[in-house]
């Protein structure tokens, strides 16, 4: 079976515990006008223009993002990093893209690693069909689970797809007790405002078992990207939030009881 | 820190550095008087030696808890006149040049072209290894091919074992009687030369007790005119310890310390040795005195803490002497390579960390001195604690501790024939060499181009610098028909200057076997006394000498380069890739740009490369592992370049990786500036592919930005990391943690870094005394782990 990714990333050690390797998927059914990995939006592979710099020189060549890959290949790939994931308790994470996408692959190759003693962790937007995320749950150690916007017509604008079965599938994988992280993008004037954030705050107090949420800083490193892949970037003019911003916000989940990490 | 520490640490820092003519008039003097020429030759070293040590000016720093100066004052450094000669311009030179210099003062001037040149013209051990090695040696070593470690130093490398921190010289001399009793009323062939050896021996350790009486006289001198109570206290007690030790075996902490300071001032008087020497596994040695006091309430934590730094500070008044020529080049620095161990296992393979051993780390990261280097030893049977204190002091940016894998070192040692307790009482010594501590003389011989061999190889013979046929003819590489061509060449090539490269040592061992025997030393060192043979003769339970490959990073890009470029795809042929080297890539952009971005590159764990370095890896080490030294011990390979991978790359045309002329090669077993693009645990897989039980040592540097350290999560992520790669039998890893905007600043306004070390290759040093190619080297590294 075949999957579509863009990029494997080793050492990386801001997506779940220990060390892990993040793989990359390649398509994502929202379009987040914050989105840090443009180029992952397309589903199939896409073509763009790489440039070298040499000692002043510039060398141009055509490059193409997103590659398909099999179960097997992409496992060996994983499991080179075994040694680093028994000795840190940690292992891979399958990011985006949104990797519920390609479920029947996703499933295929987390099989894979739970067979192989692998940890692994889901990435996502949250947005799928029960079924695929009941399908996922099942082998999945554990998920990061994106809540961005909770007013249905906001979540409309800024990515694009509704937020109801988002939320719907997070009451799943809460009642049924799955491992989730949750993760909220703090973008100015778009998710930091007051209206969402006790909106935010007042679903996830209703949640039974989830207590962990991750606040990540919006930054805008990926302004070049946007530049590179030629994609509209709705959010050039936007600066980050300062790091006493982020601190107050932090107080105000674990307000209601959560742990709260800043990044993730 | 304490007002006492902060002002010896002061005056250590801000002390110039000088040179010395004290020793080399001593020597001088003692060599033109009759007895000299009376005796054996290792008579007339015990001598010289003790003359030195009864006539040298004593010095006793204000406020000092640990006395004793090899010169006659802090960071003044003495010369080997016999070892090897300065001339006027040499002296000239070490005044003038911009890094790491030494004032020379008119008078030192004067004595040299008196009395020393005049003597030792022709005459220095120098003058004597010149003289016999052969032509061929002399080209390679012109070529750049290798480097000679002892053609201006000793042979050191050595630490102390157990066993002088438990015995005084007395009972040494008891040993040494024994000895020469037995070899009197024994029919060994030899016994007349090992009685020499013997009296020698004895001559040494009653010097090493005069020289402590004669600091104990000063003492007490002081002690009479002290008005401060306290201080006259202090220098009655020091009175006391100076008679004590190293007469007597130490029975306090305190007196431990003292002990060792004057047997390393005695290895570092007697000669020059490369990595002057080394109380090895100190949290070992000084815990049980440690242990004992503070529970009979004689001694505190912060006493114990406030002699550790005095210690300290003893260490970084002793820069190392200094270099000349190619040996500057490949070693250019005041730092003398004293590297305490800590940690480990104890000798019943138990984990040996311990209450001292964390108040050792933290004098480490309150001290922030040069000198001595410090390495934790970690096993899988330490504590993960340990492990993070020790990451945490490398994460305020100053290159130490470096951390090193016992059990890779036990297994290393066992291989090389070692019994168990000597490998569990060793350890790492310099820059990451591997020895029995107390027991084996463990000497490094030279740096080994492994890239200009390659060079010389695709010149069919030919050094291109100089147009000489250095090497064997291994056919025109137009004719190579695969990369396993490539590799066979390579491999006849390096194998004949490997040969060419261990008989030189041999000749130059046999010299100083002969000719400058280290009494001294041998005391310290078990078994030469009972052997009656000298340290440098093979008197030492384990004799190794290691030569050290030089750039496997570098030699592997290239020949993948080859493999891929040339044989595989084809994108040019191998006439091309060689005149785009020969015109340094000028005209060739496009090439280059492929060689350095389009081909597989060691350090992302892809076989493709990472293979042709185990091939290399396995060349070198067949060609010299296990080869009989003069000595009657055993060659053996390391990897590791302390700045020799700067010279190596300054002797070569572009290589085929897409590196231009005269430019760094990579060191240790990093991989090349640049060339890992799959992040830290690609390298440390690709690294972890060569067998490093087969080595006594290998060195492997990563750089982090400090932002990559800010919480303690990714402390403990790091050394989950380090504990990965020692899982896949990795010998040592060090951490460079510093910004590529503080380097560049630095290197515009040095004035306002004065005191900013960073770690270099087995050594942290001054970024300021870093030549200016290193110091690019380093910012561009750094630059390259911030993206």
């Amino acid at each position: 079976m075949e999957g579509t990714i863009f990029d494997i990333k080793h050492f990386a050690i801001h997506d779940g515990s220990g060390i892990r390797q993040t793989v990359f998927f390649k398509g994502c059914p929202l379009n987040c006008w914050w989105c840090h990995n443009p180029e992952s939006q397309e589903a199939d592979p896409e073509k763009y223009m790489r440039v070298n710099k040499l000692e002043g020189k510039e060398f141009k060549k055509e490059i193409t993002v997103g590659y398909k890959t099999t179960v097997d290949k992409l496992f060996e790939t994983i499991s080179g990093d075994k040694i680093f994931f028994e000795e840190s308790d940690g292992g891979v994470t399958f990011s985006g893209g949104e990797p519920l996408m390609q479920a029947n692959f996703l499933y295929e190759i987390i099989k894979k690693c739970k067979q192989n003693g692998i940890r692994t962790c889901i990435d996502t937007t949250g947005f799928a069909s029960i079924k695929t995320i009941e399908k996922i749950a099942e082998v999945a150690d554990l998920f990061l689970f994106d809540i961005k916007l909770i007013d249905n017509i906001l979540h409309q604008k800024y990515t694009g797809i509704p937020v109801d079965e988002i939320l719907r599938n997070l009451r799943w994988l809460d009642e049924n007790k799955k491992n989730v992280i949750l993760r909220f993008p703090v973008i100015p004037e778009i998710t930091n405002t007051k209206k969402n954030i006790s909106e935010i705050k007042s679903f996830i107090k209703s949640l039974k078992n989830i207590n962990r949420i991750d606040l990540l800083p919006y930054h805008n490193i990926s302004n070049g990207k946007y530049e590179r892949f030629k994609k509209e970037n709705k959010m050039k003019d936007t600066s980050p939030l300062s790091d006493h911003e982020m601190e107050s916000l932090k107080s105000e989940f674990e307000e209601i009881g959560f742990i709260v990490g800043i990044g993730g | 820190m304490n007002n006492r520490i902060k002002q010896l640490r002061n005056q250590s820092l801000t002390a110039v550095n000088k040179l010395s003519a004290e020793r080399a008039k001593l020597v001088t003097e003692f060599y033109k008087s009759d007895i000299a020429n009376q005796v054996s030759i290792p008579v007339k070293r015990a001598m010289t030696f003790k003359h030195i040590l009864e006539n040298k000016k004593i010095c006793i720093n204000e406020n000092e808890l640990i006395v004793g100066e090899r010169a006659p004052s802090p960071k003044e450094t003495p010369t080997y006149p016999e070892l090897s000669l300065h001339s006027i311009k040499d002296l000239d030179i070490l005044d003038t040049r911009p890094k790491v210099w030494f004032r020379v003062d008119n008078e030192t001037k004067e004595i040299y072209e008196k009395e020393i040149i005049p003597f030792w013209k022709g005459n220095s051990q120098r003058d004597k290894i010149f003289a016999q090695l052969p032509e061929e040696w002399k080209s390679a070593y012109e070529a750049g091919i290798f480097t000679e470690f002892q053609e201006q130093r000793a042979p050191g490398h050595t630490v102390a074992g157990k066993k002088i921190f438990q015995k005084g010289m007395l009972d040494l001399k008891k040993e040494i009687q024994e000895s020469i009793e037995k070899y009197n009323s024994s029919n060994d062939e030899k016994a007349k030369d090992k009685i020499e050896e013997l009296k020698a021996m004895k001559i040494a350790a009653d010097a090493s007790i005069a020289f402590a009486h004669r600091h104990a006289i000063a003492l007490i001198n002081l002690a009479e005119l002290e008005k401060d109570e306290k201080r006259k206290v202090e220098l009655v007690n020091l009175t006391r310890i100076c008679r004590k030790v190293p007469a007597n075996a130490p029975e306090t902490f305190h007196e431990m310390l003292q002990h060792y300071w004057f047997i390393h001032l005695g290895v570092i008087t007697e000669v020059n040795p490369w990595d002057s020497f080394n109380p090895g596994r100190l949290d070992q040695h000084l815990y049980p005195f440690y242990k004992q006091e503070i529970e009979n309430g004689s001694l505190t934590k912060e006493s114990a803490t406030e002699l550790l730094q005095s210690f300290w500070i003893k260490f970084n008044n002793h820069s190392a002497p200094p270099k000349m020529g190619v040996t500057a080049l490949e070693s250019n620095t005041y730092t003398d390579f004293s590297l305490i161990n800590l940690g480990g296992l104890k000798e019943d393979g138990t984990d040996a960390v311990n209450e001292l051993t964390y108040i050792i780390l933290d004098v480490i990261e309150e001290m922030r001195i040069l000198q001595p280097s410090s390495m934790v030893q970690i096993s899988k049977k330490n504590p993960d604690g340990f492990v993070e204190r020790a990451i945490k002091i490398t994460k305020t940016g100053f290159g130490q501790p470096s951390i090193f894998n016992t059990d890779v070192i036990i297994k290393q040692l066992l291989s090389q024939g070692k019994s168990i307790t000597d490998a569990r009482n060793g350890g790492a010594s310099g820059c990451v060499e591997t020895g029995a501590f107390g027991t084996e003389s463990n000497i490094l011989t030279g740096y080994f181009n492994l890239n200009k061999i390659l060079e010389i190889t695709l010149n069919n013979g030919i050094d291109p610098k100089s147009g000489k046929q250095i090497g064997i003819k291994t056919d025109d590489p137009r004719n190579f028909n695969n990369i396993e061509d490539v590799v066979d060449a390579y491999k006849n090539q390096l194998n004949y200057f490997a040969d060419i490269k261990l008989k030189g040592n041999n000749i130059i061992e046999k010299l100083f076997a002969e000719e400058l025997p280290v009494p001294f030393l041998s005391l310290v060192i078990e078994d030469c006394i009972s052997n009656g043979v000298d340290y440098n003769a093979g008197g030492a339970r384990y004799n190794t000498s290691y030569v050290q490959g030089v750039g496997l990073g570098s030699i592997t890009d290239s020949l993948a380069s080859i493999k891929y470029n040339v044989f595989d795809k084809k994108n040019v042929t191998m006439d091309e890739l060689l005149k785009a080297m020969k015109a340094n890539f000028e005209g060739y952009d496009q090439l280059r740009h492929d060689l350095i971005y389009e081909t597989p590159k060691y350090g992302n764990d892809d076989d493709y490369a990472d293979s042709l370095a185990i091939d290399v890896f396995n060349i070198f080490y067949d060609a010299i592992n296990n080869k009989s030294t003069y000595r009657g011990g055993k060659f053996r390979i390391n990897m590791l370049p302390t700045t020799s991978h700067i010279y190596f790359g300054s002797v070569m045309n572009a290589t085929a990786d897409g590196r231009k002329a005269f430019e760094p090669l990579s060191e240790g077993i990093s991989p090349f500036q640049g060339a890992d693009k799959k992040g830290p645990t690609a390298v440390l897989k690709s690294a972890a592919k060569i067998d490093h039980i087969k080595t006594g040592g290998t060195l492997l540097n990563q750089k982090f930005s400090p932002s990559f350290f800010k919480s303690d999560e990714s402390i403990t992520k790091l050394s989950q990391m380090v504990r990965s790669y020692f899982r896949m039998e990795g010998h040592h890893i060090q951490f460079n943690v510093v910004s590529a905007k503080t380097l560049r600043d630095a290197k515009e306004h040095p004035e306002k870094h004065t005191d900013l070390i960073v770690r270099v290759a087995g050594y942290s040093d001054y970024f300021n005394d870093l030549g200016e190619d290193l110091q690019n080297e380093i910012i561009r590294r750094t630059e390259h782990d911030e993206i």
